[in-house]
């Protein structure tokens, strides 16, 4: 990652861009491929560790073009089937190797509303830039052209313009869809009936919008105003949103159906119940799963120690257990809070983790210390039940296990101490309880989740699902692809209803 | 939002608001509670449990205690103001059938949440026996209420300023001894009442429930800060409760994971009565 300044990256880029455009001939392959990768700007690593800003700063438009013209317009487009919602990305990206910024955006709007979110925060090097060319051909995913900056960019850059299209809407057809959680999943199913004409009404249990991208995600990495822009384009369109509002509870799911009119429903109210580790200790006042410590710290803006009245844990010394995105995500808030030392307790080694490399790159840049190859055996607790160390073990890799990944193994009488006051278990979560226990008319697997067709569809007629409740704990991209089928085909079904009234 | 239809001040600290809530009216049952929050950027969520609805009016009735900077400001609320954020009906309502004969305890402000309890339990059939209690008499509420439902009727205070001077497990102890025991026994009060209710009824073998009150955020099983220990298995108080069974529950684990903010949460009432304080002073 990168130490140069925004300043220093964007004045390099500069030069090699004037002198690209001075050339009359159009770029060869050749050319195209010496032009270097471009290094994202980020904030300083330590003025970021008291702040929640956004730590990547996002390419400066001479950066984007001339990471644009890396891209060789492969005639068969790998990056394209390796997105979840199918993006023209050869397409966007040569509006901007041309300048046209519109171009690019009315381009990828095509398919998704949501760009400035996945731009951000998908996981590009294990989709779109996981089989691109130039990556291949230089042997390194990560200097694969940088599909997931350049959407960012261009979402930014229309951002920026204070101008933003709504996208066109179709004339009313007097159908009512209800969307049940206003995350990722639900916001593409939002946006794709409602183009159709159909009426849209987004139910969400919290009191803000967004989901996972509100309570999870923290702004360091996903700001605010960002998901605020795009749920205003959504109410821009006529979608309707109610808050406070848990279907389950202040109204039972089929009664949205039987009762209040809804000629379809997608339910999409993310992972529930955390999971714990199941040791020793886990109870014990100081041991936070990754999500009441995020959702304190995010949704309860409890950072901000002043003016928030949800209070958050002071700590000190913070063992995070885990290796995935959250639990990134946590230590790093961990530090932002004011933790001294915070540690990641990870049990197999940094390239079995299922973090994205930049988000490791970016907590080893805050000082998160990483302890591979251990794991927490119990939690220890004072004499007020708070806890003040925990005890972990040694391991080393054995055989692959059934995902692939070689099984951890523990090493016999390797027990030793860490003195910590404060432990979050990031390690994934169930399903969301809610609806399965409120409507038991919905068949659901050994794990609570939602069982669906191929077309989304649930086991009960007009009621569809996707994203987490169906996935178990996923992404954002992966959530809004489940979104975007279930669109299809909840707009197919209206159409056909439609018909059959009329003959 | 929600309107604030009617305030009572029912005692020095205790409170009791009609809410303006048609849907929660219409859904909810015995059992189950809401969680509000008093301003949408920076309030936090605090649960309460519903203590009557009237479908007519939609309303909801919450009745609760200042015992911190939210609930203070709560009070401080006049009929007709809002509270931006309600949510509910959360948790398991209460399973009510004929079990026979059940004791209701309430202690303090936990007579509230007894009190729609007591009366589908009696609706249902049950004999009611109501023990109820407090510190002392001004802390006493809804006795007319509870009065009115119970066959049996029990009230006492630790100090004696009213009724018997004696702790609620007292005449528990004295019911279960009797040649007929009860077939059930519900408790709702403050954790150590509820803990010590749990152990007097174990021996006489009298299935006891309790109902949680944790802290919560968001309360529809997505955080986990709710979870208690009941018997082996670690449960979430928002989804899987609020109603226990007494006798599995780990009051000593639920009590100190109670006060993890407790020094975090003092300050910050210090600088609310600093601030009342200091309003004061302004308008003298």
């Amino acid at each position: 990652m990168g130490h140069l300044s925004a300043e220093e990256l964007q004045n390099k880029a500069k030069l090699i861009l004037e002198d690209i455009l001075a050339k009359e001939e159009p770029l060869k392959v050749k050319d195209r491929m010496k032009i270097p990768s471009q290094i994202m700007p980020q904030q300083d690593e330590f003025a970021r560790r008291h702040n929640l800003d956004e730590v990547t700063l996002g390419l400066t438009l001479e950066q984007a073009r001339l990471e644009a013209m890396r891209c060789l317009q492969c005639v068969k487009k790998t990056c394209v089937n390796d997105c979840p919602v199918f993006i023209e990305i050869p397409g966007f990206i040569k509006y901007i190797a041309d300048g046209d910024m519109q171009g690019a955006v009315d381009e990828i709007k095509k398919v998704s509303l949501l760009p400035s979110i996945c731009g951000r925060v998908c996981p590009q090097e294990s989709q779109c830039q996981l089989n691109c060319t130039v990556g291949k051909a230089l042997k390194d995913v990560d200097k694969g052209v940088a599909i997931g900056r350049l959407e960012r960019f261009v979402a930014d850059w229309e951002r920026a313009t204070g101008n933003i299209r709504i996208p066109e809407v179709k004339p009313e057809t007097g159908k009512k869809v209800a969307v049940v959680g206003s995350g990722p999943a639900g916001l593409v199913v939002a946006a794709d009936v409602r183009r159709e004409g159909h009426h849209v009404t987004i139910f969400e249990a919290f009191h803000k919008l967004g989901g996972v991208m509100r309570y999870g995600i923290p702004e360091f990495r996903l700001p605010n105003d960002i998901i605020d822009q795009e749920i205003n384009t959504l109410s821009k369109m006529g979608v309707e949103f109610k808050t406070n509002f848990v279907v389950g509870r202040t109204r039972k799911l089929m009664d949205l159906i039987n009762k209040d009119g809804y000629d379809a429903v997608f339910v999409g109210t993310g992972a529930g119940l955390p999971m714990f580790m199941g040791i020793e200790g886990e109870n014990l006042v100081g041991v936070f799963s990754a999500n009441e410590y995020l959702t304190r710290a995010n949704l309860m803006r409890a950072f901000d120690r002043e003016n928030s009245d949800t209070p958050i844990y002071k700590s000190k010394n913070v063992a995070v257990l885990g290796g995935g995105n959250v639990a990134m995500d946590s230590a790093r808030m961990a530090v932002r809070l004011g933790a001294e030392k915070v540690y990641i307790v990870y049990r197999r080694t940094e390239k079995e983790m299922p973090a994205r490399i930049e988000e490791v790159a970016h907590a080893k840049e805050e000082g998160i210390d990483f302890l591979f190859l251990q794991n927490a055996k119990k939690i220890i607790g004072d004499e007020n039940g708070r806890v003040k160390a925990i005890e972990c073990l040694r391991y080393e890799l054995g055989e692959p296990d059934s995902s692939g990944r070689r099984r951890p193994v523990v090493i016999p009488d390797s027990e030793f101490t860490l003195t910590v006051d404060t432990v979050i278990v990031a390690i994934g979560n169930g399903s969301n309880p809610l609806i399965s226990q409120t409507t038991p008319e919905l068949n659901v697997n050994k794990w609570g989740n939602l069982i669906v067709d191929e077309k989304q569809k649930t086991s009960v007629d007009k009621i569809f699902a996707g994203g987490d409740i169906v996935l178990g704990a996923a992404t954002v991209i992966l959530a809004m692809g489940e979104g975007r089928k279930a669109a299809a085909a909840i707009n197919e079904m209206l159409v056909k209803s439609d018909t059959a009234v009329k003959n | 939002m929600s309107k604030i239809l009617h305030k009572k001040q029912l005692s020095k600290d205790v409170f009791l608001m009609r809410l303006y809530a048609p849907l929660i009216a219409e859904e909810r049952s015995a059992g189950q509670f809401i969680i509000l929050q008093l301003d949408d950027d920076y309030g936090e969520r605090i649960p309460l449990t519903i203590a009557d609805a009237d479908m007519k009016e939609g309303s909801i009735t919450i009745i609760f205690q200042v015992v911190g900077k939210s609930t203070q400001v709560l009070s401080k609320l006049k009929e007709g103001e809002n509270i931006p954020t309600l949510v509910g009906p959360l948790g398991r309502p209460t399973h009510i059938e004929n079990f026979g004969t059940v004791v209701c305890v309430g202690g303090g402000i936990g007579v509230a949440p007894l009190h729609p309890i007591a009366q589908a339990l009696k609706n249902a059939g049950n004999k009611v026996i109501t023990i109820i209690g407090a510190r002392t008499k001004d802390l006493i509420i809804l006795e007319e209420e509870m009065r009115e439902i119970a066959d049996e009727f029990i009230i006492c205070t630790d100090d004696g300023s009213y009724g018997r001077k004696a702790l609620v497990t007292e005449p528990l102890k004295e019911i279960c001894e009797r040649e007929i025991k009860p077939d059930m026994a519900i408790a709702i009060g403050p954790p150590i009442m509820m803990k010590f209710c749990s152990l007097t009824t174990k021996p006489y073998d009298v299935h006891t429930l309790v109902s949680l009150n944790t802290i919560m955020v968001d309360g529809t099983g997505m955080c986990g800060g709710c979870r208690v220990n009941i018997g082996n298995e670690v449960k979430f108080v928002c989804v899987d409760g609020p109603e226990f069974d007494g006798h599995l529950v780990d009051f000593d684990n639920m009590m100190s994971r109670l006060n993890s903010y407790k020094d975090i949460e003092k300050s910050h009432m210090c600088n609310l009565d600093k601030q009342f304080d200091a309003k004061i002073l302004e308008v003298s």
